[in-house]
C-alpha cells in the first residue's frame, strides 16, 4: 500500500496530493533556511495566522459580487493582502515602539487569527458559507485537490528556487553580518523584504495543504534539521530543501494509504522524525556524537593527570582514573605502575617540562597558543624544535 | 584631484584638499533615541595616513564609523568619499565590523567569510572561480590564517576572528579602511599581525582609519588622532594633538581609568 502511494500507484488525486507536498516541501525548506539563519523563523508563523481574515473577507468580498466565494485564487489573494498587512504591523511594532519582535509577533499573531476566526464565524452563518469549507484553511485540506492547485504549487516552487538563487548572496550576508551589508551596499531591510516575500508566498500557496497553524513547521523544522549535518550555507539551503521535499513526499504517501490520516500533520510528524533522527545521530552538531566527544575527552584528561601523578609518585584517588589506567595496563591493582605505566608516567612528565619551557618563550607564541595540558608535544613542535628545547632544558655541561 | 580644484573656483587651496580627502565628514549628528550619540561632528581623514579614534565608552566612536559608512542613518550631516556622494563609492571602503556583532555558529568557514569581501565583484550570480579562491587565500596568507580556510568560524579564538575579517576586508581591495575595535579581546600575537597589515596598507597609500582602545599604543601604531567624546574634541597629527591637555578633556575624570584599560570594551 505504501509502496504504491510512493510511486504515485493511488489514483489520481493521490498522486496529485503527493507531488504537490513534494514541492511545498522543497519550496519551504529552502525559503525558511534563510528565516532561520536570520532569527526570525517565528516571523513566519505571524504571517501564516495573518492569513486568516484575508481568506474570509476575500470569500465575503467575492459572494456579495455574486460569485460562490470559493474561487482559491481570489481567497489565496484575500490571504496574500492580509499576510502582507500583519507582516507590515510586525515590522512596525519592532522598528517604531520598544516593543521586541516577539512580543510583536505574539500580538499580531493573536489578534489577527481572533479576527480571522470570528470572520469565519460570519461566514459560516451565511447561505453561500455552509459548503465553503474553509476551515480546510485552518488544519489544511487536500481531499479535493485540484490540477490548478498542484500546478500553482510547482510554479510557486520554481519561483521560490529561482529567487533564492539570485539572492542567495544578499541574504547570506544580511544573516550573518548585517552591518557589512549594509557598508556594501546591500540593504539589510531590503533584504529582508525580499525574504519575507518569498516565505509569504510559500504560506500562502501551502495554506490548503497543511493549513496555516502547520506551515510554520515546514518553514523551520527542514533548515534546523539540515543545519545538524552541515557547516556551509550553500549546503544547509540544499539539505533543508530536500529534507522538506521528503517530509511532504513521504507525509502524504503515508496520509493516502488510509483515509483517517490527514496530509498536513503526517507531514509535519516526519519532518519532526526527520529532525529527531538527526539530533540524536548526526555527526558533529547531533547529540551522540557530542556526548562520545565529551566522554573521549574526559577520559584523556583523566589518564593524563593519573599519568603526571604517577610521575611525581602520588597514589591514584579517583576510581575513573584508576580504572582507565588499570585497563591500559599501565597499573596493577594495587595501584602500583608497572613498567610500561613507569615509561608512560616520565613521558607525560617529560611532555610537560617541555611545554613549561615553550609557554615561557615568546618564539614559540604560535605553538604555545596549542596548549591544553594533553597534547603530545610532537603533535605540535617539529623534532628539530624539540631538540632546541630539550638542549635548553639539559643543565649546562662542564666542559672537559 | 585637479579637477576638483579647477571646478572649485571660489575654494581656497585649503577646501579643495578637503574635498579629495578619501572621507571628510561634515557636521554629522547621530541619535538613538533623544540623546546624540555623536553631536555636528566634522572630520576629514588625511589620505595614506593611519587615523585612530579614540575616547571614552559611549564617546559615539563606533557611531561615527557607522555613520560614515551609512550603516546607521546620521540625524544630520554628510558624508563626502573622496569628494563624492558615499552610494557611489562603495567600492573605494572596506569595512571590518566589532566582532562581537555577527554570529559566530553561522554556517560558514573561513574561506567562505573571506569570499564575500568578492561579493560586489561577483554580483549576484557570478561564480565563484579559481582565481577568486586564490585571492582570498592570499588575503588569508597575509593574516597569516592559511591552515584554517576551511575551519568552520565558531572554532576559531577571538584572534583568529579578526584575522578573518581583516583578510574579508583586504579581499575588497579598498582604498580606505575603516575598522571598528580590530584589537579588543585578541591576543598579543595577533595584534601584532594586525598591525603590520595595517601598516603595510598604509605604505601602500592606503587610508585607514581605526576605533582603538589602547591609549598607550596609539603613538606607536597611528600617525593621526582623532578624540572623541560625542563631538570631536581635537584632531590632527599624533604628536600635536595626543597630548596630555586634550586627552583630560575628552576623558575628564576617567582618564586614569582608561589608562589603566586599555581594552576595554564596545563604545
Amino acid at each position: 500500500m505504501l509502496a504504491d502511494a510512493l510511486l504515485f500507484q493511488l489514483g489520481y488525486n493521490a498522486s496529485l496530493v503527493t507531488l504537490g507536498a513534494l514541492l511545498l516541501g522543497i519550496a519551504a525548506g529552502v525559503a525558511g533556511t534563510f528565516l532561520f539563519l536570520r532569527k526570525r523563523a517565528l516571523v513566519s508563523d505571524a504571517i501564516s495566522h495573518a492569513t486568516l481574515p484575508g481568506v474570509g473577507l476575500a470569500f465575503i468580498a467575492m459572494v456579495a459580487m455574486g460569485g460562490d466565494g470559493r474561487s482559491l485564487f481570489g481567497l489565496l489573494l484575500g490571504a496574500a493582502v492580509s499576510a502582507g498587512l500583519g507582516l507590515q504591523c510586525v515590522q512596525w511594532l519592532t522598528r517604531r515602539t520598544r516593543l521586541g519582535e516577539d512580543a510583536a509577533i505574539g500580538a499580531v499573531l493573536s489578534v489577527f487569527f481572533g479576527l480571522g476566526i470570528v470572520i469565519l464565524t460570519i461566514v459560516q452563518t451565511m447561505n453561500a458559507g455552509r459548503q465553503a469549507g474553509l476551515e480546510g484553511f485552518l488544519l489544511g485540506s487536500t481531499a479535493g485537490m485540484l490540477r490548478s492547485e498542484a500546478l500553482l504549487l510547482a510554479v510557486s516552487a520554481g519561483l521560490v528556487l529561482l529567487l533564492v538563487l539570485v539572492l542567495r548572496r544578499p541574504l547570506t550576508l544580511a544573516a550573518f553580518d548585517p552591518g557589512f551589508a549594509e557598508a556594501t551596499g546591500w540593504r539589510p531591510a531590503r533584504v529582508d523584504l525580499a525574504m519575507m516575500g518569498i516565505v509569504l508566498l510559500v504560506t500562502v500557496v501551502g495554506l490548503k495543504v497543511v493549513g496555516l497553524i502547520m506551515i510554520v513547521a515546514l518553514l523551520i523544522v527542514p533548515p534546523v534539521t539540515a543545519r545538524f549535518w552541515s557547516e556551509r550555507v550553500d549546503v544547509v539551503v540544499i539539505t533543508s530543501g530536500v529534507l522538506g521535499g521528503l517530509a511532504g513526499y513521504l507525509g502524504a504517501a503515508i496520509s493516502a494509504t488510509a483515509p483517517a490520516l490527514p496530509t498536513g500533520p503526517i507531514v509535519v510528524l516526519v519532518s519532526f522524525a526527520l529532525f529527531a533522527l538527526s539530533l540524536l545521530g548526526a555527526p558533529g552538531r547531533g547529540v551522540l556524537a557530542s556526548v562520545l566527544r565529551h566522554q573521549r575527552y574526559q577520559r584523556r584528561v583523566h589518564l593524563r593527570q593519573g599519568l603526571l601523578a604517577l610521575a611525581s609518585g602520588q597514589p591514584i584517588y579517583e576510581r575513573l582514573t584508576h580504572r582507565l589506567l588499570r585497563r591500559a595496563g599501565l597499573i596493577r591493582a594495587d595501584g602500583v605502575p608497572t613498567t610500561q605505566g613507569q615509561a608512560a608516567a616520565a613521558k607525560a612528565q617529560l611532555d610537560e617540562t617541555r611545554w613549561a619551557l615553550v609557554r615561557g618563550d615568546q618564539a614559540f607564541a604560535s605553538a604555545a597558543a596549542r596548549y591544553d595540558g594533553l597534547t603530545a608535544i610532537e603533535d605540535v613542535l617539529t623534532p628539530d624544535q624539540i631538540g632546541d628545547v630539550d638542549a635548553r632544558l639539559a643543565p649546562p655541561q662542564a666542559v672537559t | 584631484m585637479s579637477l576638483a580644484l579647477v571646478s572649485d573656483a571660489a575654494g581656497t587651496a585649503d577646501r579643495a584638499a578637503r574635498t579629495a580627502s578619501p572621507l571628510s565628514v561634515r557636521g554629522l549628528t547621530v541619535s538613538y533615541g533623544e540623546t546624540p550619540a555623536l553631536f555636528s561632528a566634522d572630520v576629514t581623514v588625511r589620505a595614506g595616513a593611519m587615523t585612530a579614534i579614540v575616547g571614552p565608552n559611549g564617546a559615539g566612536k563606533s557611531t561615527l564609523l557607522k555613520a560614515a559608512l551609512g550603516v546607521v542613518k546620521p540625524l544630520a550631516g554628510s558624508v563626502a568619499v573622496f569628494g563624492q556622494p558615499l552610494a557611489k563609492m562603495r567600492d573605494a571602503i572596506a569595512y571590518v565590523p566589532q566582532r562581537a556583532s555577527v554570529d559566530w555558529d553561522f554556517p560558514t568557514r573561513v574561506i567562505d567569510v573571506v569570499l564575500m569581501g568578492l561579493y560586489r565583484d561577483l554580483g549576484l550570480l557570478g561564480r565563484v572561480r579559481a582565481p577568486h579562491r586564490a585571492r582570498a587565500m592570499a588575503c588569508l596568507e597575509r593574516v597569516g590564517m592559511t591552515d584554517f580556510a576551511t575551519r568552520q568560524i565558531g572554532q576559531l579564538s577571538g584572534g583568529q576572528q579578526q584575522r578573518v575579517f581583516l583578510a574579508r576586508a583586504l579581499a575588497q581591495e579598498a582604498d580606505i579602511y575603516l575598522l571598528d575595535e580590530p584589537f579588543a579581546g585578541v591576543d598579543a600575537a595577533t595584534e601584532k599581525a594586525i598591525i603590520a597589515v595595517l601598516k603595510d596598507l598604509r605604505d601602500a597609500g592606503r587610508t585607514v582609519l581605526a576605533v582603538h582602545h589602547d591609549l598607550t599604543t596609539v603613538p606607536a601604531y597611528f600617525d593621526d588622532v582623532i578624540l572623541l567624546n560625542r563631538e570631536v574634541i581635537a584632531a590632527g597629527p599624533v604628536d600635536t594633538t595626543f597630548t596630555d591637555d586634550a586627552l583630560q578633556t575628552t576623558y575628564g575624570g576617567r582618564l586614569e581609568t582608561a589608562r589603566m584599560q586599555p581594552h576595554g570594551t564596545a563604545g
